[in-house]
């Protein structure tokens, strides 16, 4: 009896150190690669590389047009997706309480969540580029990392509207406010912190996709930076996927370089993203 | 005022319906556009043939290469992410204390913030040179190691939703098992995983889900070289590089090529929808179990 109680003791402390390690293999594995980059990427950052157009010599090509490229696809994204994951979330969360429309709704989005997102790629050549004739334009990449991180607004969003506690409501609803002017002066207010969170959190992603971008075809050689939303463009990822399927060395070392960019805006969004929702959490102890 | 309320009420109705349009018109393209593939291609020699060769003058059309690839990639990448995701969650939930939960939590998800395409860099620049090492027979491209890196990637999502489902179990059956003088171990494995179960099996469905549709790893460190086959030491390709490949070259708009990649998405979409599904009922029903 005492042997078998010394063993579950063992398996438990087993156990225990397997833990620690697990939760930081992945962490320690990152940090490497990290680290790897770094190494070889910074050394190649100078202000030529961010001012300087495509060039065949990788010594002389920079990363201008898809940095530019990158900014217009997260502008014009916010822009249309955020009034309508928003306004799709008040809708879930405020009106369609119990009702079919409502939950199938739910169901439907859950699914789109999970639809890989090279398919909103095939979705977008045949709807944007053909059918609206958007050809590969930043406007054509813009609706469609839209629709890609709707799902993910609408879920954020929900969950932030879910998390201000009914009795706001009442006493606003006590107070003779109509549900409109509920919502609008107290529910979003109260949640904002959460929507922001999260809208920051689907950008992110947004600028870091490259496979639905490259089916609308947006990966061709061009010579100057988009002025407007009906411009061909690039993006960081298509550029640092274009050098990578280069075989010198010179433009993998570019590639390099290229993702310390885009890493740093990747993880200053991040970063911005989880300030907010902490700072939020403290602010609002309901 | 009561108007005011009306249209702003249809208006956001509206933006609801607006997600499910998404839906419809992805099932639209990818049905008509295959739709003129099946008519040229039979749908026999489209799931037995066990070649994929849509770009050459001998052409088959065996999906059968392609999905070998997306299974082997997603197969390994479980292997490396369904053991430490699922330990990560034992442990966090039953063993860290909530301090270390709430810090550590959202710094794994970093780990799914990175782009695919500097995983794809990892892929294909450090871990297949590190595993050559080992392996003197890996190819340059292979599918085990950006099944590693895509396993490593998929973590947080098992190591997250599975832990919010242990959460999810009521304190009470923790320590009615901690009362019976069972250890962390025993609760964590005889209590908490069968309880929380369907929710656990919900993140593994959702992280296969992911696997397979993940596409920019396998097209930089995969090779794009269909190949019927289950060795993970060659190159291979998956359904989504498939469709990069495509998209990178002059496909002529309307030809039998171009609606391969109609083809290959809807299979990728089915599969990934199926699961979908099941992990959304199953979510369901584990939900309304302790609610």
């Amino acid at each position: 009896m005492e042997k078998l109680f010394s063993l579950n003791h063992l398996k438990d402390k087993a156990f225990l150190i397997t833990g620690v390690i697990s939760t930081f293999f992945g962490l320690v594995v990152l940090a490497i690669f990290l680290a790897n980059i770094m190494i070889e990427g910074i050394p190649r950052l100078s202000l030529d590389f961010f001012t300087s157009l495509p060039s065949r010599r990788a010594e002389n090509a920079g990363i201008l047009i898809p940095l530019i490229g990158t900014i217009w696809i997260m502008v014009l994204t916010s822009l249309m997706v955020i009034p309508f994951g928003v306004a799709a979330a008040v809708y879930l969360e405020e009106y369609g309480a119990k009702n079919k429309l409502a939950s199938f709704v739910e169901i439907n989005i859950t699914n789109l969540a999970g639809v890989p997102s090279i398919i909103f790629g095939l979705l977008a050549l045949e709807l944007f580029v053909r059918f609206l004739g958007l050809g590969k334009s930043l406007m054509a990449g813009s609706l469609t990392l839209s629709l890609l991180v709707l799902p993910i607004i609408i879920t954020s969003t929900r969950e932030a509207l879910k998390a201000v506690p009914r009795t706001i409501r009442e006493a606003s609803y006590g107070l003779g406010a109509t549900k409109l002017q509920t919502i609008q002066m107290q529910v979003l207010p109260s949640a904002a912190g959460g929507i922001v969170t999260g809208i920051i959190l689907a950008i992110s992603r947004a600028i870091g996709e490259t496979a639905p971008l490259i089916v609308i075809g947006a990966m061709l050689y061009i010579t100057s930076p988009p002025t407007s939303p009906m411009d061909d463009f690039s993006t960081m990822p298509i550029q640092i996927f274009n050098w990578l399927s280069r075989p010198q060395k010179g433009f993998i070392v570019n590639a390099t370089a290229g993702i310390v960019v885009l890493l740093s805006i990747t993880f200053v969004l991040n970063g911005i993203a989880i300030y907010l929702r902490n700072r939020w959490q403290k602010q609002v102890k309901w | 005022m009561r108007l005011k309320e009306k249209i702003t009420e249809a208006l956001l109705q509206l933006s609801a319906i607006f997600s499910v349009l998404i839906t419809v018109a992805i099932l639209y393209v990818l049905i008509s556009e295959s739709y003129f593939f099946f008519s040229r291609v039979s749908f026999f020699e489209f799931i037995t043939a066990t070649e994929w060769t849509p770009l050459f003058t001998q052409k088959s059309y065996g999906i059968l290469p392609l999905v070998t690839g997306t299974v082997l990639t997603s197969f390994i990448a479980m292997l490396v992410a369904l053991p430490i995701g699922l330990t990560i969650a034992i442990y966090l939930n039953v063993y860290a204390s909530p301090g270390f939960k709430k810090v550590i939590k959202p710094v794994i998800e970093v780990l799914a913030a990175v782009p695919t395409v500097v995983y794809g860099y990892f892929a294909l620049m450090i871990v297949t040179p590190f595993l050559q090492g080992f392996i003197p027979g890996l190819s340059g491209f292979n599918s085990l190691s950006p099944g590693i890196v895509m396993g490593i990637m998929i973590i947080p999502m098992i190591s997250s939703l599975s832990e919010d489902a242990l959460h999810a179990v009521p304190q009470n059956l923790r320590e009615a098992s901690y009362g019976m003088g069972a250890t962390r171990f025993q609760t964590a494995f005889r209590v908490l995983v069968p309880a929380a179960s369907s929710g656990i099996i919900v993140s593994i469905i959702l992280a296969v889900s992911r696997a397979v549709g993940e596409t920019m790893i396998v097209a930089i460190a995969a090779g794009q070289q269909p190949r019927f086959t289950f060795n993970p030491f060659v190159p291979i390709e998956t359904m989504t590089t498939y469709i990069v490949k495509v998209s990178l070259g002059d496909v002529v708009h309307g030809s039998l090529e171009y609606q391969t990649i109609f083809a290959a998405g809807i299979t990728l979409f089915v599969l990934t929808f199926a699961m979908n599904i099941i992990s959304f009922y199953l979510k369901r029903k584990f939900q309304e179990k302790y609610e």
